[in-house]
């Protein structure tokens, strides 16, 4: 190099790398509610259409007071479980088969392709016709939108089980059944459990839409006649628990991945 | 037990990787396998254990398994083949799980094989915890766990360092020499086969067939010893030269293909 001289190498890597964070989180929340009680308390904001933060907690307190919060999340909770059950089971059900089976994965996915895109509100009418306008029909809206993803998922997680720990199983003579269930069912577990994140979101957000088009209980309905009656604070109120629903479902599938994935 | 091939072939659509091979591995011998790249060594090795159906030919097996073996033809994985969730003992314990076995013995068994491989302390460790030696070692205690007949080793070594190698081969011989089991052993390491083997067999390029079968004929404990040395590199050298015209030839074509 020209001029000889000594000079330090400028670090240039660092970025990117992800570090964890225990005060952001919370403080990015925190700043999210206190921007909007400053909007709506500076007068930027109609407390009518958008309430502050300290009405939506008063709102919530009068709910629980009242029991009425009980009955409607009681309601949503029976029904995303229900729901959610019956669709993971079924969704695994056919999921492994696909990953399994090779007459099923030609029969399986061009079938799963052809009605994922399929909104299951929109069909939720036909469910209606179906099993009538009560429990059955939201259960089985909640179960076609958490099937396919989960079927998606299952097949994702069986195709990247290595085929080598598959040769193995055969190597020591392990029947079908036993490869099955002690290497390509853990093997597609982690991805499987990525899929249930996704899964418990849909079927809240479904559950809502099926409880706006009828039910009496429910967060959706609750919501809906909140809107109807033009309480915004107990609108908000119903969002803040469908969130927090949400948060619980995506901490239970946290807790599941610590305990069934602590070899990773 | 003795492990018998005869015509062998085979082809992956059209293109033959193995042609006419007829070896008998004899019970209680290490016969090594080499060959140049590509030269259907792992597929002749799968074909033998009955992980792949050959083209043509047929391979049967001679005399007795030994009294409580499990799966006489076992194998041994380059890539150690581990299931990650599984801790040390629970995949050595995988190989009995689908066996009817008194929970006594079953535990004996894994205990006695993790003994062996010197992983008593490691048992309660997951793969990703053990560096390379370590999960070769486990791989070796699973197919000790089944009492084999005849193990089946697919380039075991080739994974790991040429210390842990060369610790890793010393250990193998120590525990073979108690039970003496047919082992036959894919390399693509000179100094390996010569340390390792009863007899040398050479594949040629694709189409693999038998090229020549070495017998090494410099007893197993003496190899080490430096007035072998000579006869060990006269055999190095013509296993080698053996080696260097095909794996030249193997290198053009491949360059051809592309």
């Amino acid at each position: 190099m020209k001029g000889g001289g000594e000079r330090p190498v400028p670090f240039r890597g660092g970025g990117f790398e992800a570090r964890r964070s225990r005060l952001l989180p919370p403080a990015a929340l925190a700043g999210l509610v206190l921007v909007w009680h400053v909007a709506v308390a500076g007068g930027l904001a109609n407390p009518l259409f958008l309430p502050s933060p300290v009405s939506v907690a008063a709102a919530l307190w009068e709910l629980a007071q009242s029991g009425a919060l009980a009955v409607h999340l009681a309601a949503s909770v029976g029904r995303v479980v229900t729901g959610w059950a019956i669709g993971t089971a079924l969704g695994l059900a056919v999921g492994l088969a696909i990953g399994i089976v090779s007459a099923a994965r030609a029969v399986g996915m061009p079938l799963v392709s052809a009605l994922f895109p399929i909104p299951k509100i929109a069909i939720l009418p036909l469910f209606i016709l179906w099993f009538g306008i009560g429990e059955p029909s939201k259960v089985a809206t909640i179960a076609a939108g958490v099937f396919f993803p989960t079927v998606i998922a299952a097949v994702g997680g069986v195709d990247q089980v290595p085929r080598s720990l598959i040769r193995m199983g055969q190597s020591f003579g392990m029947p079908v059944a036993a490869i099955v269930w002690r290497i390509v069912v853990p093997g597609a577990l982690p991805i499987v459990l990525s899929g249930f994140r996704i899964t418990v979101a849909i079927a809240v957000i479904l559950v809502v839409a099926a409880e706006m088009i009828g039910a009496d209980e429910g967060l959706g309905a609750f919501v809906l006649m909140a809107g109807n009656l033009m309480r915004t604070d107990q609108l908000l109120a119903g969002v803040v628990v469908l969130s927090a629903l949400g948060l619980a479902g995506a901490g239970l599938i946290s807790f599941a991945e610590r305990l069934l994935l602590r070899w990773r | 037990m003795e492990l018998l091939l005869e015509g062998v072939s085979h082809a992956y659509g059209d293109l033959p990787v193995l042609e006419g091979i007829d070896l008998t591995v004899r019970d209680g011998e290490i016969l090594c396998l080499i060959g140049p790249s590509g030269s259907g060594k792992s597929t002749l090795l799968a074909i033998m254990g009955g992980l792949l159906r050959p083209s043509g030919g047929r391979v049967a097996t001679r005399g007795a398994p030994p009294d409580g073996c499990l799966n006489p033809l076992t194998y041994v994985f380059q890539d150690f083949a581990l299931l990650p969730w599984r801790t040390v003992a629970g995949n050595v314990a995988l190989a009995l799980e689908h066996h009817r076995l008194p929970r006594g013995e079953r535990r004996s068994r894994v205990g006695n094989a993790l003994a062996a491989m010197g992983l008593g302390e490691f048992a309660g460790a997951f793969p990703r915890q053990l560096s390379g030696g370590m999960r070769q070692r486990v791989g070796i205690a699973r197919a000790l766990v089944v009492r084999p007949a005849v193990l089946l080793l697919d380039e075991p070594l080739s994974a790991l360092d040429a210390q842990t190698r060369d610790l890793l081969t010393e250990e193998f011989l120590t525990l073979w020499r108690r039970e003496r089991t047919t082992a036959v052993l894919v390399t693509h390491n000179l100094a390996e086969a010569l340390r390792l083997g009863d007899r040398v067999a050479v594949l040629s390029r694709r189409p693999g067939r038998l090229r020549e079968i070495l017998t090494v004929d410099v007893p197993r404990d003496e190899r080490s010893r430096p007035e072998r040395a000579g006869r060990l590199a006269e055999m190095s050298a013509h296993l080698w030269s053996l080696l260097r015209t095909e794996a030249q030839a193997a290198d053009r074509e491949l360059a051809d293909r592309r």
